[in-house]
């Protein structure tokens, strides 16, 4: 059963996947904490069309996977402001790219075999090369996020006074989403785009529900998705029918439904006991872990809120 | 001309034509009412999640023998049902949705796989992908157009409380509108439209007609009826006018799916742009309905306040 690990391919494949599962971990945390999810689904699907363009132009879909995804996140940074506008904007321009993806890959005479893999991952065909190049490139984007840490967890978690103590908000979401396009680019070419959306959603989803502070919750999220990863590769391996990003995506998907419904058991029992002011303050995050206690603060709480809508925020004011 | 009128009346006759333009009339209209709640509700996600679940729902189908709409009527719904029940806050509900979606991604490349592994290769998936609207058969506009109206008559019936809630959640639980309910309700709503509207453009671009006519449509009034209008004019046009183009094929003939994606996207910056240009006048409308207005228990909510633009971003 283990003797599949001494093929080189295999890995290669390891090695791989798990450099791109650690960045994706990273870059997904954030993503998860800033509402991002849609645009990590955005991405590798406009990776693809950049791909088949690339193809049809006759040179690396590489090159076409990061000027497309690059140019798409600068898009929706520049687009979307506030997060209603956001969705719309990156639905627009996910579906504007992939139509001329369809459009490329009509044009295309040939059956574009490379173009497929890239939409499904060709995780066993990863040479030695393709391994060094994914574990630098993964390296600078792991270092890029370290330079950054602290102002974009501050404006991850509360952009607005994080706006107010000097910390450039609109630019470091641009360069949040121009980081997510890399580690995309990145990651496509490894595990496919269906693939990617799972890697950087999955382990972040998982580890914010258990953690209890931001660093915790990166370190479990990385250890989670190298775990998905080799686990999945290993499990597709020994299958040798079944592709890889089917079996990642159920252990993901099957760790975090037990997760997500215990969950609320033991954190709500934490925060019950520990402080209601930061209870109160955090139910927009576990907001089904604590409704049955706390029917009367939801209620005061809807009526602060009605007050403050009637008499229009002080931000819409301000725009007014 | 007469040539012209005489070419289009013989391609009237073939049953492809008359099959995709009338599941593509009915695909646009119900797109584009759904869409409009769709974008004042901030679900864009959830309407790409479910299309691509239906993308799963179409090849789970195929391996098993049955009608593809039907897979994708059966995943699509449990999909919806289990988004309605998992998620409830817009933070949150991204999360689940995007857990929910990585699965059946995951199950859909499965069931490709193995559909591939039975001697056929993987067309019908691609087409699932990318869309067929030249094999939409009879049967298949039957069920549509009686879906379609079954969503349309449901929707006639929620009409005042689904906008209500999808405008102002809290201002709308407090006054006793079953918000919950209704959120599954819609949810269940979208999983039908896309798994039709999968057939007419595909998974890939669901999105295009649910999103880009409601959203240039918000942009261009505030009004919910005349949005409403506005948006199922410019699907109608975005629709027929990629089935023209596709059928006509005077620049090649392109595939029906980036037709109407590229006249959506096309539809939306323009939209913005206009709006982008008119806004400060409207802005100065604004303010005193908003300051007069400070005492919200005494008088029922005024209607204008439910016209304005996105008033759910003030909450936030």
């Amino acid at each position: 059963m283990f003797n599949i690990l001494q093929y080189p391919f295999i890995q290669n494949a390891l090695l791989a996947g798990s450099c791109v599962a650690v960045v994706a971990a990273i870059v997904g945390y954030f993503m998860v904490v800033r509402g991002l999810t849609f645009a990590g689904h955005a991405l590798p699907n406009i990776g693809f069309a950049g791909a088949a363009g690339a193809v049809l132009l006759g040179i690396d879909p590489v090159i076409g996977l990061f000027a497309f995804t690059i140019g798409a996140a600068i898009g929706i940074g520049i687009l979307g402001k506030r997060l209603n506008e956001r969705d719309t904007a990156i639905g627009i321009i996910m579906t504007f790219t992939l139509g001329l993806g369809i459009l490329f890959l009509s044009l295309y005479a040939g059956y574009a075999e490379r173009v497929y893999s890239i939409l499904f991952g060709q995780i066993v065909g990863i040479s030695p090369v393709d391994v060094q190049i994914t574990a630098v490139s993964s390296l600078l984007t792991f270092i890029l996020v370290l330079i950054l840490f602290r102002p974009l967890l501050f404006s991850s978690f509360d952009p607005e006074v994080a706006e107010a103590r000097g910390v450039p908000v609109r630019p470091l979401t641009i360069i949040f989403l121009v980081m997510i396009a890399i580690t995309v680019s990145l990651a496509v070419q490894v595990v496919g785009a269906l693939l990617v959306f799972t890697l950087l959603i999955g382990p972040a989803a998982t580890a914010i529900r258990v953690a209890r502070s931001p660093l915790w919750a990166i370190v479990i999220a990385i250890s989670l998705g190298v775990c998905y990863t080799c686990l999945g590769i290993f499990l597709a391996a020994n299958n040798g029918v079944w592709p890889v990003s089917f079996f990642i995506a159920s252990i993901s998907f099957g760790v975090y439904l037990p997760v997500r419904f215990l969950s609320p058991l033991w954190r709500g029992r934490q925060e019950r006991t520990s402080d209601p002011a930061i209870n109160r303050g955090r139910s927009a995050w576990g907001a089904d872990s604590d409704t049955a206690s706390q029917e009367g603060d939801q209620e005061q709480r809807n009526t602060f809120e009605v007050m403050e809508h009637m008499q229009g925020s002080p931000k819409a004011r301000g725009e007014v | 001309m007469i040539e012209f009128i005489d070419y289009w009346l013989g391609l009237f006759q073939h049953e492809v034509v008359q099959n995709a333009f009338l599941a593509g009339t009915m695909v646009a209209i119900i797109t584009a009412i759904m869409g409009y709640f769709v974008v004042l509700r901030a679900q864009a996600f959830a309407g790409e999640a479910l299309a691509d679940i239906g993308f799963a729902g179409a090849t789970g189908a195929a391996v098993l023998g049955v009608s593809s709409l039907i897979g994708m009527f059966f995943l699509t719904v449990l999909a919806a049902l289990g988004m309605g029940t998992l998620g409830e806050r817009i933070r949150g509900r991204d999360v689940e949705i995007g857990m929910v979606l990585s699965f059946a991604l995951g199950l859909g490349v499965l069931f490709l796989t193995i559909y591939s592994q039975f001697g056929s290769n993987a067309t019908e998936g691609v087409g699932v992908l990318f869309g067929s609207i030249l094999s939409v058969t009879r049967s298949d506009v039957l069920i549509t157009l009686v879906c379609g109206v079954a969503i349309l008559i449901l929707l006639a019936l929620v009409f005042r409380p689904l906008l209500f809630a999808s405008i102002d959640p809290e201002v709308a639980e407090t006054r006793g509108v079953p918000v919950r309910f209704l959120s599954i309700l819609f949810l269940v709503l979208l999983g039908i439209t896309t798994a039709e509207t999968v057939l007419v453009v595909g998974v890939l671009l669901v999105l295009a007609l649910l999103i880009a006519p409601a959203a240039s449509a918000v942009q261009l009034s505030h009004r919910p009826l005349t949005s409403i209008l506005l948006s199922v004019t410019l699907g109608l046009l975005i629709t027929w006018g990629g089935l023209i183009l596709a059928f006509v094929g005077t620049w090649g003939h392109f595939p029906v799916s980036f037709y109407i994606s590229a006249a959506s996207a096309l539809c939306y910056f323009i939209s913005v742009g206009v709006n982008r240009l008119r806004s400060p006048r409207r802005y100065r409308d604004i303010p005193p309905s908003c300051s007069t207005c400070s005492s919200p228990y005494a008088t029922p909510i005024p209607s204008r306040l439910l016209s304005t633009r996105e008033p759910a971003n003030m909450v936030d």
